[in-house]
């Protein structure tokens, strides 16, 4: 386990030293400001619309985070040969896998908590209501759901050549999920067999990212999610997570670590 | 020959900066009225813009629905026009607006009955000035195009609705400016003369000329804007039968039954002012047009 936390402590004071992080949260920050400073009509109440934007940039960052430091790490250990002090400590390749992810992860924990602290005081201070709970509950499903992307991303990177084209695919793989995985069993119904029951595979097969995305629960002032419900979510993503790390640990096991 | 000391070539150059920015000056003058009347937004997106700002007016609507709307999916179940934005509880637009919105069917499996924990599933509207939320999308959709007429009429009626009538009326200006022919502005200008400045003659005006307009542009049309045509026709018959305009007030409100869903309970209406016009007859000086 110590060796899976070190190997996680340098994915994560990699994100610190790389820009990434801080362009984005500055991007966030400057266009919900920008945007929150614009007057309506002359009413300082309004406050929804800013709830949106921000909370869309912190979706679009906090994908753009995980992806992109995801992406290049396994490569990046390869191209540099690294990877062969590394596996020579002795650490195996299934917690390289796993250091990796957790690293990669609490990483992008790290900076979803910095995005959510901003839109909780922009949010606040506009609207005078202070929700901790649902923010909380949308944190963590967000975090959840990125463990997913994570791990989707990780078995990306044993799979695909380069690290740009894994980025690539899987930004459209997840942007995909989370805009039509919700409707893919009513285009399923509408199709011929047996494309209608191969989609209808595809939508049992597919991690339901969508669900975590509860945004407009958020935005509208909503009801508050049941624990049971987010319970149930982190179960259901920490099972895909187990799947794609296994997943990835078979294909890197077999993989030649040779350019 | 002497090289020129840095602190010459320095204000050289500010001086050099002056000079092009005074030349400069009036022509970005120029520029900023070419802005005016085009806009950035429309220098930057050209027509592409109106798809932006059908965008941003769908948002509004979702954000009205407190983020409850169908998705592209459902797009046949979706809500047509605006006028459910504009509706109370009890009208007819509101019920059929409430069919509509009937789009979540039984779920199909258990992942989407999971989902919808995570989702909004309950139709509501916004109410108690929350309504003001709206605002800022059909500000942007106005802003990318100017000449979609809801976009107006829906602002208008929220901000006079929240008490911001100046605000409203600046805003049907702004709408009148950029779509001069359209009836739905005028008549809704007039609403707010009438209900808001209580201004019967200013309102008397628009109206008549929203009239005008409409038939001008809607009278040889196979699906005329008849709801509007009810609208303008039966308020201007109201206003007049205020003024003791009775004679006037029957033939506005005689027009609008032609026109209406209801005609029963218009015809009952002009029985009665009939009845008002045989009892009394209205005095010379009332015929103010």
């Amino acid at each position: 386990m110590n060796t899976v936390l070190a190997l996680s402590g340098v994915v994560i004071k990699e994100m610190c030293r790389r820009k990434d992080f801080y362009v984005l949260f500055v991007l966030t920050a400057v266009i919900t400001l920008v945007m929150g400073s614009v007057n309506f009509f002359g009413d300082a109440k309004i406050v929804r619309y800013l709830k949106d934007i921000c909370l869309l940039l912190i979706w679009i960052s906090a994908l753009v985070i995980a992806i992109t430091t995801t992406a290049r790490q396994i490569p990046a250990e390869r191209e540099s040969r690294t990877i062969f002090p590394l596996l020579a400590k002795p650490v195996s390749r299934g917690q390289v896998i796993l250091g990796k992810f957790l690293g990669c992860w609490l990483a992008c924990g790290m900076a979803l908590l910095v995005f959510y602290v901003f839109f909780g005081v922009i949010s606040g201070s506009r609207e005078h209501e202070w929700p901790f709970l649902q923010y909380f509950q949308a944190f963590w499903l967000q975090w959840t759901m990125l463990g997913v992307v994570v791990g989707m991303v990780l078995l990306g990177s044993v799979v695909f050549t380069a690290p740009s084209s894994n980025a690539t695919i899987l930004f459209i793989v997840v942007v995909g999920i989370i805009a039509l995985g919700r409707h893919l069993n009513q285009v399923a119904l509408q199709q011929p067999e047996p494309l209608g029951t191969l989609v209808y595979a595809v939508y049992f097969l597919i991690p339901h990212l969508e669900w975590y995305d509860v945004r407009d629960l958020v935005i509208y002032n909503q009801h508050q999610l049941g624990w049971l419900d987010c319970g149930l979510a982190t179960v259901y993503a920490a099972a895909y997570v187990a799947m794609l790390l296994f997943a990835t640990g078979m294909v890197f096991r077999r993989k030649s670590l040779n350019l | 020959m002497r090289k020129p000391a840095p602190y010459f070539i320095l204000v050289l150059l500010a001086a050099v900066c002056f000079s092009v920015a005074t030349y400069l000056e009036p022509r970005v003058a120029d520029w900023n009225k070419r802005g005016q009347s085009g806009s950035v937004l429309k220098l930057l997106l050209g027509d592409g813009r109106r798809l932006f700002a059908n965008h941003f007016f769908v948002k509004a609507d979702v954000s009205f629905h407190s983020g409850y709307y169908p998705s592209i999916f459902d797009q046949r179940k979706a809500p047509k026009g605006s006028r459910h934005m504009t509706a109370k509880e009890g009208e007819p637009e509101e019920e059929e607006h409430e069919r509509q919105m009937n789009f979540l069917d039984q779920p199909k499996d258990w992942i989407e009955r999971f989902g919808r924990h995570f989702m909004v599933t309950e139709h509501t509207h916004l109410q108690g000035g929350d309504e003001r939320e709206i605002l800022p999308w059909l500000r942007v959709s106005a802003d990318l195009d100017p000449q979609r007429v809801d976009t107006y009429t829906v602002a208008a009626y929220w901000l006079r609705d929240l008490g911001k009538v100046k605000e409203a009326e600046d805003f049907l200006h702004e709408g009148l400016r950029n779509n001069p022919n359209s009836y739905e502005i005028l008549f809704e200008l007039g609403r707010l003369y009438y209900q808001n400045y209580h201004d019967i003659v200013r309102a008397r005006n628009v109206w008549e000329l929203a009239l005008r307009k409409w038939f001008g542009q809607e009278s040889g049309k196979k699906e005329a804007d008849l709801l509007q045509f009810e609208q303008i026709a039966v308020n201007l018959g109201r206003l007049e039968e205020q003024a003791g305009n009775y004679e006037r007030s029957v033939a506005l409100l005689e027009l609008a039954r032609k026109a209406s869903p209801n005609p029963a309970a218009l015809q009952l209406q002009i029985d009665d002012l009939k009845q008002k016009i045989v009892v009394r007859p209205p005095p010379a000086s009332s015929t103010s047009r």
